[in-house]
């Protein structure tokens, strides 16, 4: 199996030189109650105003090595570091997205996109972002909904003003967990066309989390593999498809190429 | 029509295309009449009962019996006689009642939902408490806090406050894990997490056990006026019921379920009010106002 070692010269082998921004180091997992290694010395460095994806069969560890890097579980051993500071906890120059919504319904959509202002900040200083707020609803095509509640929204608007909720505090990163998984596939793939058209205008550095082999490679710089038990990564795969994508381009003989190399490393892993 | 459908073709084509569900005729009948109906039917049944003396008439008024005494205590409510400060009195020990039961009921709901030392040490205390005959305290409420007013409110409270414990509790609960790391994630301490996810989302369960509790603290006054006398409806049956005016029992009874109601509705009013997101069942949604 042709396991390349992660950090340097994946990195530069794929041509990228913006500056890194979140950079992890020989980060490791093991949860000591079931004596289970879920992470295993991965190293990830995530440059400014890149897409990255992580791809894995299930229990790989995705999800805990998200966690870690929202600074919701401290690694066993290893360095995380966001723009030069150790992440400790929750920051507010991390932005993250769920597979669900979870707007709060009694709350009206502007007032669920300000409320990561409203917890750190106190309300005014929530009611003073509402300009921007508004912008923002605008930039991912929820104009006129504001004062709605999310009741009467569906479910792929439901994620936009998730969308908003994550980029109200401008963050450095945003981590996205499987975020349009819930919705059915023609509405997914257009959001996926949306949240690149987002990602692209603010040039925001972006980590996904999926199941999806064509999602993440239409959508991303670098798709990581990942294999399970312990989760380390397999390989580095650079997506040379220009910007912005289509959808048009999954019939792209390199997508495709690309697609099968992943299902290559993935299937292997299943047979393990 | 026919010839519309015959431009589609086919000769085998069935004339009829449009179907609608059928509806038993049952389902159809408006509302109002429905329930006039039955109580229509309910009362037939007890004038029958009545007529052919299936029960001695000393125990079983006669529904225009009951009727014209429902105009008696009516008209004496109305002037402001004695029934309406019985009445009053009655009110009062339901009202306290409840609001001791509530925020008694929310306190330690709070303390058994939000922190393990609630969960595992006071909640089966708790429990403990609720599966006592709650009603077996009234003499002791009586010995404690007298013959007036404080006795039945205690008795009204005790009754009552265990719903809105599991209510909060159980709302407490409800949040849901990815609702739970986004406030993580957005870094807020546990009063907010309590306060701005968890009290919100856990409103639904609360004010289920708020419409418990209302139907549980009248009951709660009205056996603590049984039980330990003083001036509220209560007496008043108890008074009528020795004395065997069962028409009068009866629309006594018919008046104290009205303040029942009452209370019912205010609950659910706010209910609609304050948690208007939430859309309740069918069943609760035609019993409020």
């Amino acid at each position: 199996m042709a396991v390349l070692s992660m950090p340097g010269d994946a990195d530069s082998s794929v041509g990228l030189t913006g500056r890194p921004v979140y950079e992890l180091r020989g980060v490791s997992k093991t949860f000591a109650k079931r004596n289970v290694q879920a992470l295993d010395k991965v190293d990830l460095t995530l440059r400014e105003g890149t897409f990255s994806a992580i791809i894995g069969p299930s229990g790989c560890g995705k999800s805990t090595l998200l966690k870690i890097m929202a600074g919701l579980q401290p690694p066993s051993s290893g360095s995380v570091i966001l723009q030069g500071r150790p992440v400790l906890g929750p920051r507010r120059d991390i932005g993250m997205m769920f597979q669900q919504a979870t707007l709060f319904p009694w709350r009206t959509t502007i007032e669920n996109i300000v409320l990561p202002i409203e917890i750190r900040d106190g309300k005014a200083a929530a009611r003073a972002k509402y300009d921007q707020a508004r912008q923002l609803i605008d930039l991912v095509g929820l104009k006129g909904f504001e004062t709605v509640y999310p009741g009467e929204l569906s479910g792929g608007m439901a994620q936009r003003a998730a969308i908003c909720r994550m980029l109200i505090t401008e963050p450095a990163v945003l981590l996205l967990d499987e975020p349009f998984s819930a919705l059915d596939e023609l509405s997914r793939d257009f959001m996926n066309m949306e949240l690149q058209r987002i990602c692209l205008e603010r040039s925001a550095t972006s980590f996904l989390v999926t199941h999806s082999i064509p999602e993440a490679v239409i959508l991303s710089d670098i798709v990581y593999v990942m294999s399970p038990r312990p989760g380390r990564f397999v390989e580095a795969i650079t997506v040379d498809i220009p910007w912005p994508r289509t959808l048009d381009m999954m019939t792209d003989p390199r997508f495709g190429a690309l697609v099968h190399r992943i299902r290559g490393h993935l299937d292997k892993g299943a047979f393990q | 029509m026919t010839q519309a459908h015959s431009t589609v073709g086919t000769a085998s084509m069935p004339e009829q295309t449009i179907w609608s569900e059928h509806v038993s005729w049952i389902d159809r009948v408006p509302r109002w009449v429905s329930m006039l109906t039955l109580l229509a039917g309910f009362l037939a049944v007890w004038q029958l009962v009545y007529i052919i003396e299936l029960v001695s008439p000393i125990i079983l008024p006669s529904p225009a019996e009951t009727i014209e005494d429902l105009f008696v205590v009516g008209r004496n409510l109305l002037t402001g006689d004695y029934m309406l400060h019985a009445l009053w009195v009655t009110t009062q020990e339901v009202l306290l009642g409840f609001i001791i039961a509530v925020a008694l009921g929310f306190a330690l709901g709070v303390l058994v939902g939000e922190t393990s030392f609630g969960e595992r040490a006071v909640m089966p205390y708790l429990v403990a408490v609720n599966t006592m005959p709650k009603v077996a305290f009234a003499p002791l409420f009586v010995s404690w806090l007298g013959f007036g007013i404080a006795s039945k409110v205690a008795l009204a409270a005790f009754i009552a406050f265990f719903p809105v414990i599991v209510g909060t509790a159980a709302g407490l609960h409800a949040a849901d894990p990815n609702a739970r790391m986004l406030f993580k994630t957005m870094g807020a301490n546990r009063w907010q997490t309590l306060v701005q996810l968890k009290l919100p989302i856990g409103m639904p369960h609360f004010f289920s056990g708020l419409k418990n509790a209302a139907v549980l603290v009248v009951v709660g006054a009205v056996v603590g006026e049984f039980l330990g006398g003083g001036k509220g409806f209560g007496e008043l049956i108890r008074v009528a019921a020795a004395q065997l005016d069962t028409p009068r029992v009866f629309s006594l009874i018919i008046y104290l379920s009205l303040l029942g109601l009452a209370t019912f509705w205010v609950v659910a009013w706010a209910q609609r009010r304050f948690v208007f997101w939430h859309k309740e069942s069918v069943t609760e949604e035609t019993l409020a106002p």
